[in-house]
């Protein structure tokens, strides 16, 4: 540090030094960031235990610094349901993209959020199956190519993206719904303040909540991460509108 | 008058997708085409260290967390 200086900004300590295998732009580190930013200031890192999907964040548990647990595909709702039962006092999270949440475990969501179990959801809507190759995903956008839809996603074939925020914010038992992004330094702040709500609010048991995080994914999409900030820009936000979906009332 | 600083970044840590570039208000970042890390990346160092206002904005985008931000003890 030059003298004269402080220092105002550094990486969370509760993220470890490994080298994320993300690829570059991806939002995945952005949120792990964010999260262990979260973490590190309410100072919770003994206090909270994640749940690890399958998919591109399966090494999760390699680059956050706190308890985590490696769940089968689509089952890290069922799994941090057994969690927060058997630990009532620690706060729990699944972290879980889109494919493992939307598409094979949307019946672990659905029924978990439904039951208001006490924990917080971290979705990654990043559209497309990144690790597998890039896939058609229950939320990939109408007219979207990928590699198993090549001429762009036809509704008629395959229906239209699933909104997830908009489906659970229907259930009484949930306490907190928001969608939000990582696309803009405004937004990724935004994005903490969420994530931050989310964890205080399962601290003072309301129920499940609930956090969509808008991402990209530049390698699945074809593009440079500055195209696919364009991209969301253009074409993800008309139909995934960022914004809270539900909150507790008293606040 | 604006606050003075200046970021560091880590050239191993870096993996060039220039979104700190694109999000700097005073355009004092930039990625060094001329060289790579051990990766095979362009890493983004600073280009104008007068410029920097302490923003934090490249370091909150940055998905790597490669930077870290001083600003000037006022």
């Amino acid at each position: 540090m030059k003298e004269g200086y402080k220092l105002i900004y550094q990486k969370p300590k509760t993220l470890r030094e490994k080298r994320m295998h993300y690829c570059p732009g991806c939002f995945h580190a952005t949120t792990h960031k964010l999260m262990m930013e979260v973490v590190e200031e309410l100072g919770i890192q003994e206090k909270i235990i994640g749940v690890c999907p399958v998919g591109c964040s399966v090494f999760a548990y390699d680059y956050m610094d706190v308890d985590m647990q490696e769940a089968a595909h689509g089952r890290a709702a069922a799994v941090a349901t057994g969690i927060k039962r058997m630990h009532p006092d620690k706060i729990v999270f699944s972290y879980q993209g889109d494919g493992d949440l939307a598409a094979i475990g949307i019946a672990e969501t659905i029924h978990a959020c439904n039951r208001g179990e006490n924990f917080t959801f971290i979705f990654i809507n990043n559209g497309i199956y990144g690790m597998t190759g890039g896939q058609m995903a229950p939320t990939t956008l109408e007219g979207q190519k990928t590699t198993t839809s090549p001429y762009g996603r036809d509704p008629k074939k395959a229906g239209l993206p699933l909104k997830m925020c908009e489906i659970v914010s229907q259930f009484d038992s949930v306490a907190y719904v928001e969608r939000v992004s990582c696309n803009t330094p405004a937004n990724a702040r935004k994005a903490k303040r969420a994530i931050k709500k989310a964890f205080e609010y399962q601290m003072q048991g309301l129920g499940s909540t609930f956090i969509e995080v808008a991402s990209n994914c530049p390698s699945g999409w074809k593009c440079t991460p500055e195209e696919s900030l364009e991209w969301l820009k253009e074409k993800a936000f008309p139909y995934f509108p960022l914004g809270v979906f539900k909150k507790p009332e008293e606040v | 008058m604006p606050a003075k600083g200046y970021v560091e970044i880590s050239v191993e840590g870096c993996k060039g997708c220039g979104l700190c570039v694109i999000n700097c208000p005073t355009d004092c970042l930039a990625l060094k085409t001329s060289e790579t890390n051990s990766y095979g990346l362009h890493y983004a160092y600073m280009t104008d260290e007068d410029n920097c206002i302490a923003c934090q904005n490249c370091a909150v985008i940055c998905p790597d967390a490669a930077i870290t931000v001083y600003k000037k003890a006022s």
